[in-house]
């Protein structure tokens, strides 16, 4: 029910005419935005707001659109008032003026590091590479530097909340260890390392792990360090996506 | 051509006349299923028993019926006829085939709005040689079951201002009561009764009293007249008495009780009107000055049972509001209840059936984290009552909200609602099928699922329960122990109430899943 609410918030939005208050939008921001976005718009598991031009927000109506409603990952703030929503765009447009992230680092030099450290094995940038993780073409414009680095030393630590690797036992044979790709309450579907998709009833299953803090990406911690890692995430801070 | 079939079919019957006893005597004919849940006592049990734990693993599909829209429709069966509604549409379907008879369709005005629900519609209603069927612009029609042609139609509310209705009509002796939707835009609710030949309105019950009314003073100012108060499903009846039992929805604005401070009678509560006169018998209120989002819209459940020694006519329900409860359905008298799901905003119940709210439980600027969720332990799909089990099954959600409180201004036809929710990070929901002891809420067992679930339950007298997930399963398990017996993966979420009849003596299921109706059969 709640998609029709967010459908009537964005008509009531459109109607505003309220005098934006970023002292307000501040509050609201720091309580419920900074969770993903960071205290002071810095970023983390959601991208940096300290810039100028927002990727999907061009203008205040698509930025209120995109506070309202969610996108993606990020959810739709329908409980704020639609004046409330004018205030935190406008406290989200003033966060543009801050400095920018810094990304110490070169993304030509971080571009090898990727190529050597074997990320292609399981990362997809702009149609390159294998598809078991998540694909990276766009990371930089979903999450802040700061992230992508604390995801290559500890990835363990940023697992999105939907995130399960599974390892599964079917009565006639050895474990399967897979990333959940679809469960309902029958059911578990799993993709492994080598891109096979695996298929369970539940009820057959002998044994059902949630390995939880569980990821297949191998821990980066000393094994990149110093100006290699770097560049590494400033190169993946660079992957924007097609424009 | 399919016309054929039924009318052999029909040799013995007046097609299309179902008489207000039919519908009375609806447990004697299972090859139908004459009103929303079933039977007038809101049990949706089916007393046929050729599918049974032994062999339902073989249920197959035995066809589908494709719609425009989210099918959320319990479908009425008559004989050979099937009756299905959709948001302002209405087909007759051949049962042997699922092949059109007849449709019809209502336009949608341009500038309807649905505020704070989804375009759907829950079901039509049959009495006499009429199918009724409630639109989302608040027209009640009345159509030929023969041809589907309009008899007549009549303005329940001005939809503009929230008014709108998503629910199956209940057709009683000579009238149709409907409810309407609208608790998020600060409408003033009311149960209405239509004269069934002429459309005309017998009586309308006001579920936010006016000045100089009994309740009203648990309003104050002029907090009552955006009350909120909807009435958006399908109530129980007792012929025998000839008393309607209804469920009342929240009060407006939703999330912010600041102006509306006092019991806000009778949002929230449960309703015995006099099916003549719709005067009110009596009231039950289960959660006084909500300030959750937690209708107590339910189908009322009535049933007959020992209870502390003494055999009682009771109402029973499973509230939104994480409670089970065990009305006098006479008087209105608590006789039992407590929490069937996780709950954080009350201690327990009094002796009288009243809340002892936890303080500190109402949404807040900040957000406050409250169990359940706004859309409750269970809403408005249906639960299911087995008189052979003594048994209550209800599909239960387990998840919680964080509930924030804004300012509300009221303007008509649009969202007043002062705040809202979201979900709290990584948060976890599940959900279940559970087994109540009808008499005390005491959970016998439970079937786990993935979410939490949004479709109503079906149980039958051959032992077995059939509910849907999110997730496009639908299934069987047994009465008895809960235990998967059968599931199939329909390709889309079920949120609608499952329904048997039959099909030349051959048990069927019906469930609409995404935008599918199915029917299975061995």
């Amino acid at each position: 029910m709640r998609r029709w609410v967010l459908v009537v918030t964005l008509v009531v939005c459109a109607r505003a005419q309220t005098q934006p208050d970023a002292g307000v939008g501040r509050k609201i921001f720091e309580s419920q935005c900074a969770l993903c976005h960071g205290q002071t718009g810095g970023g983390g598991r959601g991208p940096s707001l300290t810039r100028p031009k927002l990727s999907r927000a061009p203008d205040d109506a698509a930025l209120r659109t995109l506070i309202s409603n969610g996108s993606g990952d990020m959810p739709g703030a329908w409980q704020l008032h639609a004046d409330e929503v004018v205030s935190v765009a406008a406290y989200v447009r003033s966060l543009g003026a801050l400095p920018p992230e810094v990304i110490p680092g070169d993304p030509v030099r971080g571009a090898q590091r990727y190529a050597a450290s074997g990320c292609a094995g399981c990362h997809i940038v702009d149609g390159r590479g294998e598809g078991f993780g998540p694909e990276l073409s766009a990371v930089g414009a979903r999450r802040s530097a700061a992230f992508l680095r604390q995801t290559i030393l500890k990835p363990a630590s940023t697992l999105p909340d939907d995130f399960q690797y599974i390892s599964a036992t079917p009565a006639s044979g050895a474990a399967i260890r897979g990333v959940r790709v679809n469960e309902d309450s029958f059911t578990i579907q799993l993709r492994d390392a080598n891109g096979r998709y695996h298929s369970f009833r539940k009820s057959e299953l002998t044994s059902l792990r949630r390995l939880e803090r569980q990821t297949p990406m191998p821990v980066y911690e000393g094994r990149v360090t110093g100006a290699d890692l770097d560049d590494l995430v400033a190169y993946l801070a660079s992957l924007k996506g097609k424009p | 051509m399919t016309r054929l079939p039924i009318l052999l079919l029909l040799t013995s019957s007046a097609w299309g006349q179902v008489a207000y006893d039919r519908i009375v005597h609806a447990s004697s004919e299972p090859a139908s299923w004459l009103t929303y849940s079933g039977n007038y006592q809101g049990h949706r049990f089916s007393p046929l028993s050729e599918v049974t734990a032994a062999n339902v693993a073989r249920l197959r599909v035995k066809w589908a019926y494709q719609t425009d829209s989210r099918a959320e429709v319990s479908p009425i069966v008559a004989d050979g006829v099937m009756y299905v509604s959709g948001p302002n549409t209405a087909a007759a379907l051949d049962i042997r085939t699922g092949r059109e008879l007849w449709t019809w369709k209502r336009t949608i005005p341009k500038d309807y709005q649905n505020i704070g629900f989804g375009r759907v519609n829950r079901g039509p209603a049959i009495l006499g040689d009429e199918i009724f069927v409630a639109t989302l612009d608040c027209y009640l029609v009345a159509l030929d079951a023969k041809s589907g042609r309009e008899r007549w139609s009549v303005k329940v509310e001005d939809y503009r201002p929230g008014y709108s209705m998503t629910l199956a009509p209940l057709a009683i002796r000579d009238k149709v009561l409907v409810g309407v939707s609208g608790g998020e835009t600060g409408i003033r609710g009311f149960v209405d009764a239509y004269d069934a030949k002429t459309g005309r309105r017998a009586w309308r019950f006001y579920t936010v009293p006016g000045p100089g009314e009994p309740g009203h003073e648990t309003w104050p100012g002029d907090s009552w007249k955006t009350g909120g108060g909807s009435t958006w499903v399908t109530g129980s009846y007792d012929p025998e008495t000839n008393l309607v039992y209804w469920g009342i929805g929240n009060p407006g604005p939703d999330w912010n009780p600041d102006s509306r401070r006092g019991d806000n009678l009778y949002t929230c509560s449960l309703v015995a009107l006099d099916g003549d006169t719709g005067k009110l018998k009596w009231h039950f209120q289960f959660t006084p000055n909500d300030s959750h989002d937690w209708d107590s819209t339910h189908v009322p459940v009535l049933f007959e049972a020992d209870i502390r020694g003494a055999r009682r006519k009771v109402v029973a329900i499973a509230n939104r509001n994480a409670f089970y409860y065990v009305l006098d359905r006479s008087s209105g008298e608590f006789l039992a209840g407590k929490p069937y799901a996780k709950q954080t905003w009350a201690k327990g119940l009094d002796d009288r059936g009243r809340p002892i709210v936890i303080p500190d439980t109402e949404p807040t600027e900040a957000g406050k984290l409250v169990w359940p969720n706004l859309n409750g332990a269970t809403v408005w799909f249906s639960p299911s009552y087995s008189p052979r089990e003594g048994l209550l099954y209800v599909a239960t959600r387990e998840i919680a909200s964080i509930y924030f409180k804004r300012k509300a201004e009221y303007k008509p036809g649009t969202f007043f609602a002062g705040g809202g929710e979201a979900d709290p990070p990584g948060g976890a929901e599940s959900g279940a099928i559970r087994a109540l002891v009808a008499t005390t809420g005491e959970i016998r067992w439970e079937f786990k699922m993935h979410t939490a679930p949004w479709a109503g339950v079906l149980s039958t007298a051959g032992g077995l329960v059939f509910s849907g997930s999110n997730e496009g399963n639908f299934f069987a398990l047994d009465a008895k122990t809960g235990k998967p017996l059968w599931d199939f993966q329909t390709g889309g979420r079920i949120a609608a109430n499952p329904i048997s009849f039959s099909i030349d003596g051959k048990q069927c299921i019906a469930i609409a899943a995404g935008q599918v109706l199915y029917v299975f059969s061995l």
